[in-house]
């Protein structure tokens, strides 16, 4: 590897060899699933089925989360267990549009009626334009994390501490969206959905255009956390977990930090809420309850914290396993998830990635 | 019509010219350190307790400019406690601390205190172990310590010149690249100090130096300390007595919150009743 290379900024986000496996993964995504869905006849053994595609579409909204999750977990040294809330909200965002869309021509959902309203309420106003809603997406889990993260961060409440009030945040908005006043359908939460940008729901077009979009979206939220993480950003993000009065005393406020790190958390959280909803044709308060939120952590945790590959690979393993396991022997998944915690943390403390570099007989 | 009154009453109590306010009377310039008067540090009066016991009890005690203060005290004195003070953790019930004659201690974060000049050691040495060593000191430079700045930020050549006179200075050149985490005891106070110079500090707080290390290092960090003295101050916080000894010119005894002696070695060792809470027991 040329020197040159290394010193430059794209050579320090990545060596030649993480470049090269990260584009082959990209086209992996970007050409080879849409010939094997799209182009490849469906007799054939090597066509992709459309549920396959919608559910790796999901799972990279996942991957996306755990991205999110170990930017603040991994990196800062602050545990949440409450990220359930942001996704939630993206997903709520998107599910207001689409719901928007779905009586474009007229009429209130249900649960409206019900409130006995005759228009659409104040909050529901807007939905309807994308744009509009595009901006929502990152805005509303970002302001409820400004203002979550600054009353907390400038407290100082740290670690276990903060863990527990995330959760009781995630929980409080469970049961402010579960009241049917609240006015996003209560327990059911948002489900009449039927199209998106003129994309019929299910139809191939939509299922690849959703697929592609958080393909596009993770590829560059996670270079985006990776220029974060090798910036002096980065390095003063890792200060604070290691030391943060050693910081503090340096000449830094390490407010600042961690509010910019977990609001860019949470919109990217928000971000994969929002790509989610569509692929899954349902957002309700369930998102938000509190196993929700833990088990994101487990994500982290068995990928590896603090390497960004590993919580995107965490995220894919478990949710593979949860995949198989819910429809093979649904009673057990729980025990199984609370088998591979117990795991991790007894026997991978790095989790897979610490695993893997172990093998390669890198670095313990 | 009543608001209105009020509103002018509001006002004419405003314009009088027989009072100046708070505001109008601070000092103009309150980032840089003024030492015209040739003390950098002026403590005064400071009490602080918790839960009833008094920790620092109308301590008054005036750091010189470039000065070197070894300040010693049975446990329970009040040095940890009076470090704090200075550095912005901990706010004293009553008293007043200002750093020159222009800037106010207490109205500032722990933060604020180090980017006006004030550089802390803490007792366990504290470095950030997931970086090397080069990281350390790169983290600790004095510049810019906003977010932004961080985004985009690059060591200019000056700057990385900078960094390599520190490290040739605490003697770990070599070890440029290894993790902090995997240093001895010694060299982690080493860079500690280290990282303290890099921030450029007028005055320096350095708790226990030399805690744990060996004979040979005790010296190294008394030559050290000693050659910092003039372009800095440096206030030494050791119970080592023979390592006081070696670099001290200028001591002073804590008891029970307040300064109970202060002179040379010498006069401050055969003061009686230092002898009394302290020296005495010892020897």
């Amino acid at each position: 590897m040329q020197p040159q290379f290394a010193l430059s900024r794209v050579g320090r986000l990545h060596s030649k060899t993480a470049w090269t496996i990260l584009a082959v993964l990209s086209v992996l995504a970007l050409v080879v699933v849409p010939v094997l869905y799209w182009v490849v006849p469906p007799d054939s053994p090597f066509h992709m089925p459309g549920w396959m595609v919608t559910l790796a579409g999901r799972f990279l909204c996942l991957a996306l989360v755990a991205l999110a999750l170990d930017l603040i977990w991994g990196y800062t040294g602050i545990l949440s267990l409450g990220h359930g809330v942001f996704f939630a909200m993206g997903g709520y965002v998107m599910g207001a549009h689409l719901t928007r869309i779905a009586y474009a021509d007229g009429g209130l959902p249900n649960f409206l009626q019900w409130l006995d309203y005759s228009d659409w309420p104040w909050y529901w106003a807007g939905f309807d334009s994308f744009l509009f809603t595009l901006v929502m997406i990152g805005l509303v889990p970002g302001v409820l994390a400004f203002i979550f993260g600054f009353l907390a961060f400038r407290s100082r409440v740290r670690g276990v501490y903060f863990a527990i009030i995330t959760q009781a945040l995630t929980f409080g908005g469970m049961h402010l969206f579960f009241r049917t006043e609240t006015g996003f359908g209560g327990d059911t939460g948002l489900t009449d959905f039927d199209s998106l940008l003129g994309f019929e729901l299910g139809t191939p077009g939509f299922r690849l255009g959703l697929f592609l979009a958080s393909a596009v979206v993770l590829i560059l939220a996670y270079l985006l956390c990776r220029w974060i993480v090798t910036s002096k950003l980065g390095r003063v993000l890792t200060a604070i977990r290691d030391a943060e009065s050693r910081l503090r005393f340096t000449g830094y406020d390490p407010l600042r930090y961690k509010l910019f790190v977990w609001v860019v958390s949470a919109v990217l959280c928000g971000i994969a809420g929002a790509l989610y909803v569509p692929q899954t044709g349902v957002i309700n308060p369930s998102e938000m309850a509190p196993p929700a939120s833990i088990e994101m952590a487990i994500w982290v945790a068995l990928g590896g914290r603090g390497t960004l590959v590993g919580a995107i690979m965490g995220a894919g393993i478990v949710n593979v396993v949860k995949t198989w396991a819910t429809s093979a022997y649904p009673d057990l998944w729980l025990f199984i998830l609370g088998g591979i915690f117990i795991g991790v943390t007894l026997f991978l403390p790095k989790g897979v990635a610490g695993l893997m570099r172990r093998r390669k007989g890198g670095e313990a | 019509m009543n608001t209105l009154t009020k509103s002018l009453d509001d006002f004419r109590e405003l314009m009088r010219r027989d009072q100046v306010f708070d505001i109008v009377n601070r000092p103009a310039d309150t980032t840089t350190v003024d030492t015209t008067h040739g003390i950098v540090l002026y403590l005064e009066g400071i009490t602080k307790s918790f839960d009833g016991f008094k920790a620092l009890d109308d301590l008054t005690l005036y750091i010189h400019d470039g000065e070197l203060r070894c300040i010693i005290g049975p446990n329970g004195a009040g040095k940890t406690t009076l470090m704090d003070v200075i550095t912005g953790k901990t706010r004293p019930d009553t008293g007043s601390a200002w750093f020159g004659s222009r800037i106010d201690l207490l109205r500032l974060k722990e933060h604020e205190v180090a980017q006006r000049g004030i550089g802390r050691k803490f007792q366990k040495p504290t470095v950030y172990e997931n970086h090397t060593v080069f990281e350390n000191l790169e983290l600790a430079m004095h510049t810019d310590r906003g977010l932004l700045k961080s985004i985009g930020w690059r060591l200019t050549g000056e700057q990385l010149d900078r960094v390599h006179e520190v490290l040739e200075l605490i003697g770990l050149t070599s070890r440029r690249d290894t993790q902090a985490g995997l240093l001895s005891h010694g060299q982690k106070q080493w860079l500690e100090i280290g990282s303290l110079l890099m921030q450029n500090p007028r005055l320096l707080l350095v708790d226990e130096p030399v805690a744990g290390l060996s004979g040979q290092e005790t010296e190294a960090t008394a030559e050290l300390l000693t050659g910092l003295a003039g372009k800095h101050s440096v206030v030494v916080v050791e119970h080592d007595m023979d390592f006081v000894r070696s670099i001290a010119r200028e001591v002073t005894v804590l008891h029970q919150g307040s300064v109970l002696a202060e002179g040379t070695m010498d006069k401050v060792q055969n003061d009686p009743k230092v002898r009394e809470v302290y020296l005495g027991e010892e020897e």
